[in-house]
């Protein structure tokens, strides 16, 4: 089992994670990975309240998360590790060297950012951060919920015609 | 986040948000039956980042005065925003789940303030849910 879902959405725990693909993936762990809020016991609750009865919860920052990957690949029940921005999974994934692929959740517009897709913006130095990760090795896609189409990044870096 | 009902409503007494077109939905809904969506500020969050969506939910409390907010899910990212307002102004009352008998029972119960009002329709939301048949 293990991670079945490595994602990057910068509205973390929310609906889409928890209901749209926790459910299908009949997801028992969950691995917020945030600086910030594995630094504050104040948003640790506000994200553990948001999870449902028989999802676990684990909170770590990004070197915590490198430090205990394994024991996250290693856990019998399937898990979903989510990252708010790129620069934290871009970290994870250096680091570790054994995540296969990531999936672009939702990257939502601000100053400086351009639109990809509906719920995908990005600066070009994020850009360049996926395409690093790509290079890499990683298959990076963006897919908002299950049943949506699953777009290569070659297409959402082309931009909105998708 | 939207106001979706087109002219702004008289004196709001609540903010209703929620994910995709739920809020104007269930607000729709409120005014085909009792004729009281003006009671009810309709906000979407699509497509907006977290911040926006407090920034968005804060404005409307500040400029409607509205003491309440009603959230759809208790794990969407307008409860999450929402909580994070709360928890700055003790004077608000957030309800998340929120169902159209939880709405209906909320407008017509003037007679109490808005904040209480909300807990006990609240209360008439949960007891609205029924199963029927084996």
């Amino acid at each position: 089992m293990g991670i079945h879902l490595y994602r990057i959405d910068d509205r973390l725990i929310h609906g889409q994670v928890v209901v749209g693909w926790g459910q299908p993936l009949n997801a028992r762990f969950m691995v917020l990975v945030d600086d910030l809020v594995a630094s504050s016991d104040w948003e640790k609750e506000l994200y553990r309240m948001a999870v449902p009865p028989g999802i676990e919860i684990f909170f770590a920052d990004v070197d915590t998360a490198i430090r205990d990957h394994s024991r996250y690949e290693s856990d019998p029940r399937p898990g979903i590790l989510i990252t708010g921005d790129i620069t934290s999974m871009q970290r994870l994934v250096k680091a570790v060297k054994a995540i296969g692929s990531v999936n672009l959740g939702g990257i939502h517009h601000r100053a400086g950012r351009v639109p990809k897709l509906r719920y995908i913006f990005l600066t070009p130095e994020e850009e360049n951060q996926l395409r690093a990760m790509e290079s890499a090795g990683v298959e990076v896609t963006a897919q908002d919920v299950p049943s949506a189409r699953s777009v290569p990044l070659a297409e959402v870096l082309e931009g909105e015609s998708n | 986040m939207n106001d979706e009902t087109g002219d702004a409503p008289r004196n709001p007494r609540a903010i209703v948000v929620g994910h995709g077109e739920f809020a104007g939905g269930l607000v729709s809904a409120v005014g085909q039956i009792c004729g009281m969506a003006d009671k009810l500020v309709v906000m979407s969050m699509m497509g907006m980042t977290p911040e926006d969506i407090e920034s968005a939910i804060r404005a409307q409390l500040s400029s409607t005065g509205a003491r309440v907010i009603f959230t759809d899910l208790p794990a969407g990212s307008a409860t999450i925003a929402a909580r994070r307002i709360v928890k700055d102004e003790p004077g608000l009352v957030l309800v998340s789940g929120v169902n159209l008998a939880t709405l209906l029972d909320f407008v017509f119960n003037t007679s109490v303030p808005p904040t209480e009002a909300a807990r006990a329709a609240a209360e008439r939301g949960k007891a609205s849910l029924i199963v029927v048949g084996r």
